[in-house]
């Protein structure tokens, strides 16, 4: 069975890094642009992974993650949120709201590989 | 003296009266001021009262009916002599509520009243176009006298095409000096000018002759006098019963004429003159009366027994050889009538366009009254229809019953038509109890016994009613004979008319308005009439808040045109103490607004059109309590203080507005840095990904050098965001020096489309449309060149990024204004919410979140510094139905910074 990851994202550069680093893995990967739509693509199909960007059209990233986590198909899903706001502030709502882990944006491109790896095989709990 | 020559001379006049008019209307836009608004002209206005019919008929009347004539003038004389009492109440009430016609006042004293100002328009046209048909008769007629020379009766030579030319020539000169423009006070200087100057040429003319017949025909006014004794004028008895209700039917006349009411009120410049006019206006009656015996007793003399005495003032001159007199005679004839019918056709459009083709043209648009689009055009177009179609009613009535006894006799028929609107008109003006049911009960009882009982007969056994239903009335039911209701005979018939129209009109007024209860409009609308002098309250008639500034805006720029409309509400704006275009939407503020349309449509159809906006004008208990109670007003405006009150006002509503400004500004501040962290953040992660993944190697060429290319990119991007930032803070700390140089602004713009156009990369499919005006734009300019270009790239590149509509459109507008070019920027997107507007101008302040974009939100900011070095300033235009940007700026911007 292949590993799926879902990308929300609307930074083109940014998701054709991402894709290239987990693809190269193994990974099949998809993505997402727009906020305002993405729940009802996540929980149509909920992936192993999400890979979820805070500032996106439509919608903001810790918006998404609230409805994800009320719904109880996708509440365990596991989540990393990626932010290029970096203050403290993002991080202690990544947490509130339930995220699993949380980057910040530039991120080294085999943390991600390796924290995405790690979330599939449910090394980490809630953060 | 041959038929063209006098044609000739006839044109050389009117081409004279086009160029007073032309030249006043030309000073007026100049400088209002000055002669064209004294109180002389306005008095010489007044004299549109003296028609045709008072020109040539004063002398025919004199020779029929003795002194009787005089009547017509003393009803007016008593009403100027005693013009503190009534005309200087109904002069301050239509400045005071901008009314626009008799038709508008009745219709705005009785809660802006559609149906009354229908009511009122409909009997002013039914009134008025028999009058506009005996001034297009005399002037025939007065041709006709040169036509056939020598002839003791007139025969006019083609009685119709003379009477077409001469309709077809007024409504051309009313077109062209009368809907010129939607004034926004309603006046007509050129009109007024023309009238004034017709005014003088009507009294010379009849001096000149009453001179030559004293003193050239007679021995002298002691031979006159003598004349007098002697004829059979001397033996006409004075009828108390008929003086009296001559009297008053001039003096009703005087005030509810269409023509007197736009002279006397509408084209008022200012109340003072009314005090001259009091004086000179009887003595102007007095002058023009005081030859007509002289020449009414020497006709009758002179002339054989069956010349026509109404052409006395013709003939006498044209009898003894005196053709260059009887020309001048005939010019005071021509211009007596051409005067009337161009206010009367004015005045009636005026009503006509306002309370029948406005109403029915926004009612038929769909989509409610903020839709773009201008409705001068409509209005002014309606007016002009209006004015033809008046003329042609007059032309065909004076087709179908011209040269009868019916039209003789039609002007005091009319007098008495028009007058049925005293009740409603006084009352109105002093007594709070009149309702609006009232008025219309009273006009409409008045208005068919009028017609019933002299309009209608008038027309003679020909007419509609036969002479049998005359002498047996209706099916033979004797008391409703037309010339003897309820039984009563022996009246002379237009006594018995006034006596009946006015006695029910007056108590169909008064009983209805007793018997119904005013809506609160009506008080309020009452209150503020009645009171006219005492303080006023403001209108408060209407709540606050319900209505948002830009729909107002939009609509206001529909009728005022943008200029005015942007002017009023950028004053009111800063009479309350706010920046920008869009004031509060105080009950003061949506009041002031009101009254400034309905000076251009009347005050029904504003009121409906504010209302639209607005929701109903919800009036307030208290309001109402306020007006109920005389004492309490008193009272409580003592105790307002009202001078302090509004300076706390404002002062409350500037510390509210700046407040309002920080907290925005201090989420902007949180936001700017998470903004700066995102922005600087987000090209680093594609450049460290990217240059991760090249460093690992094993890929192919191409995806090396595509990968290389998006770092490029990404630094660019960076780049970019560094150098605003830079420019931004360069520019607020005054540090840039300004390269000054002469500049065509047709070329920058050129210029700053043709960067904006490289900028594919923002929308590929973008293809915004931009319409420009090249003429327009060539006004040249000292200034730095690149700064400027540079805030124009800004704005076009902002609408080619964020006009969200189908097919973008950018409308580029230059102007010059008071010395400066006025640029604006207009696309058709959805434009800018209003709360957002006063923050664009901030760092950072990017509405949307889309990164895609690509700016970093300084854009505006930047342009805000650039206009702000260069002496100008870019503000935010709403209304126009985008986002719409202003751009202005010093044709020289030394000489600005000099005059600093």
């Amino acid at each position: 069975m292949s590993k799926r990851v879902l990308l929300v994202e609307d930074e083109p550069n940014i998701i054709e890094a991402i894709r290239f680093i987990l693809s190269r893995d193994g990974w099949s990967v998809e993505t997402h642009l727009d906020g305002a739509t993405a729940v009802d693509r996540i929980v149509a199909a909920p992936p192993d992974v999400l890979v979820l960007d805070v500032m996106l059209p439509g919608k903001s990233g810790f918006d998404i993650l609230k409805e994800i986590r009320a719904d109880p198909a996708t509440a365990a899903l596991p989540v990393l949120m990626l932010t290029a706001k970096g203050q403290g502030r993002d991080r202690e709502l990544a947490e509130r709201y339930g995220a699993s882990c949380f980057m910040t944006k530039p991120f080294a491109n085999a943390e991600v590989l390796k924290t995405v790896n790690a979330l599939k095989s449910g090394a980490f709990g809630r953060v | 003296m041959t038929f063209n020559a006098l044609v000739a001379i006839s044109l050389a006049y009117v081409a004279f009266l086009f160029a007073v008019a032309y030249f006043a209307d030309r000073r007026a836009q100049r400088s209002i001021g000055g002669w064209l608004s004294s109180p002389l002209v306005y008095t010489l206005s007044l004299s549109v009262y003296c028609t045709a019919w008072t020109f040539y008929g004063a002398v025919g009347y004199a020779a029929r009916s003795g002194l009787e004539f005089i009547t017509i003038y003393l009803g007016p004389t008593l009403v100027f002599t005693g013009w503190w009492l009534l005309l200087r109440k109904l002069v301050r009430v239509g400045r005071s509520q901008r009314i626009t016609s008799i038709a508008d006042m009745i219709s705005s004293r009785y809660g802006k009243s559609n149906l009354l100002g229908i009511l009122v328009t409909v009997m002013a046209v039914v009134g008025t176009t028999p009058y506009i048909a005996l001034q297009l008769q005399s002037v025939t007629l007065s041709f006709g006298v040169f036509a056939v020379p020598n002839s003791e009766f007139w025969v006019p030579a083609n009685p119709a095409s003379t009477g077409l030319w001469v309709a077809s020539g007024l409504a051309l000169f009313t077109i062209l000096f009368g809907t010129r423009n939607l004034n926004t006070n309603e006046r007509h200087y050129g009109v007024v000018m023309a009238i004034a100057v017709e005014a003088v040429v009507k009294l010379l003319a009849l001096m000149a002759v009453g001179a030559f017949v004293v003193w050239g025909l007679a021995d002298g006014p002691a031979d006159v006098l003598s004349r007098i004794d002697a004829s059979p004028i001397a033996g006409w008895e004075i009828v108390p019963a008929r003086w009296a209700g001559l009297i008053f039917t001039s003096a009703a006349a005087i005030l509810c004429l269409p023509r007197m009411f736009q002279v006397l009120v509408v084209e008022n410049a200012d109340e003072a003159h009314l005090g001259t006019a009091s004086w000179a206006f009887p003595l102007y009656l007095c002058l023009m009366s005081l030859f007509v015996v002289p020449i009414a007793v020497v006709g009758l003399a002179e002339m054989p027994a069956n010349a026509n005495p109404d052409l006395f003032v013709l003939t006498l001159p044209l009898k003894e050889g005196r053709e260059g007199l009887a020309v001048f005679a005939f010019l005071g004839g021509f211009s007596s009538a051409t005067s009337m019918v161009i206010v009367a056709a004015l005045a009636l459009a005026t009503m006509v366009s306002n309370h029948i083709v406005m109403p029915l043209y926004l009612s038929r648009q769909s989509g409610g009254v903020t839709v773009a689009g201008d409705v001068r055009q409509v209005v002014l177009m309606a007016r002009r229809f209006s004015i033809a179609g008046v003329l042609l009613l007059g032309y065909l009535y004076y087709r179908f019953s011209g040269g009868t006894e019916a039209l003789a006799s039609i002007g005091l028929i009319s007098f008495l038509g028009v007058s049925q609107v005293l009740p409603a008109l006084l009352g109105g003006l002093y007594w709070r109890g009149g309702t609006r049911a009232g008025a219309a009960a009273g006009l409409v009882t008045g208005f068919v016994v009028w017609a019933y009982t002299l309009f209608l007969p008038s027309f003679g056994a020909a007419g509609p009613f036969s002479a049998a239903m005359m002498a047996d009335g209706p099916l033979g039911i004797y008391w409703l004979r037309p010339q003897g209701l309820f039984g009563i005979t022996g009246m002379d018939p237009l006594i018995h008319t006034l006596f009946w129209s006015i006695l029910l009109n007056t108590i169909a007024y008064c009983g209805f308005s007793i018997f119904t209860f005013p809506t609160p409009l009506e008080r309020l609308q009452g209150a503020q009439i009645v009171n006219v002098f005492e303080h006023t309250l403001g209108a408060r008639g209407w709540s606050r808040g319900s209505a948002k500034a830009e729909d107002l805006l939009m609509m206001a720029q529909r009728i005022l045109g943008s200029d005015d409309a942007q002017a009023l509400f950028q004053s009111e704006a800063a009479a309350q103490g706010k920046a920008g275009y869009l004031p509060d939407t105080t009950p003061e503020f949506l009041d002031h607004l009101e009254r400034e349309l309905s000076a251009s449509v009347g005050g029904a159809t504003a009121h409906a059109m504010v209302g639209q906006i607005a929701g109903s004008s919800a009036v307030l208990v208290e309001d109402l309590i306020r007006v109920a109670d005389e004492a309490q007003q008193i009272l409580e405006y003592s105790n307002r203080l009202e001078a302090q009150s509004e300076e706390l006002e404002r002062t409350a509503r500037q510390l509210r507005d700046a407040n309002q400004k920080l907290t925005e500004l201090s989420i902007q501040k949180d936001a700017f840095l998470s903004q700066i962290s995102h922005e600087l953040r987000t090209p680093m992660t594609s450049v460290r990904a990217f240059a991760e993944i090249l460093r690992e190697g094993g890929l192919t060429e191409d995806e090396n050098k595509r990968y290389a290319g998006i770092i490029h990119d990404e630094a660019v991007r960076l780049t970019r965001l560094l150098d605003d930032l830079l420019d931004l803070s360069v520019l607020e700390n005054a540090q840039v020096s300004l390269t000054l140089g002469t500049a065509r602004l047709h070329e920058l713009i050129d210029r700053a489309i043709a960067a904006t156009g490289a900028m594919t990369e923002v929308r590929a499919s973008g293809g915004l449309q931009v319409f420009r005006n090249a003429t327009d734009e060539q006004i040249d300019l000292i200034t730095d060149a690149d700064r400027l270009t540079q805030v124009f790239i800004n704005l076009i590149g902002n609408a080619k990024k964020y006009c969200d509509a189908d097919a973008p459109e950018l409308r580029i507008r230059v102007r010059r204004q008071n010395g400066l070019a006025v640029v604006d920027f207009i696309d058709n997107g959805s434009g800018i919410p209003a709360r957002s507007q006063d923050i664009i101008f901030e760092k950072f302040s990017r509405l949307s979140d889309q990164a895609a974009a690509g700016g970093a939100g300084l854009g505006l900011a930047i342009c805000r510094e650039i206009m702000q070095r260069l002496g100008g300033a870019i503000e935010y235009l709403p209304g126009q139905g985008g986002a719409a940007f202003r751009v202005t700026l010093p044709l020289a911007v030394g000489a600005a910074r000099a005059a600093e």
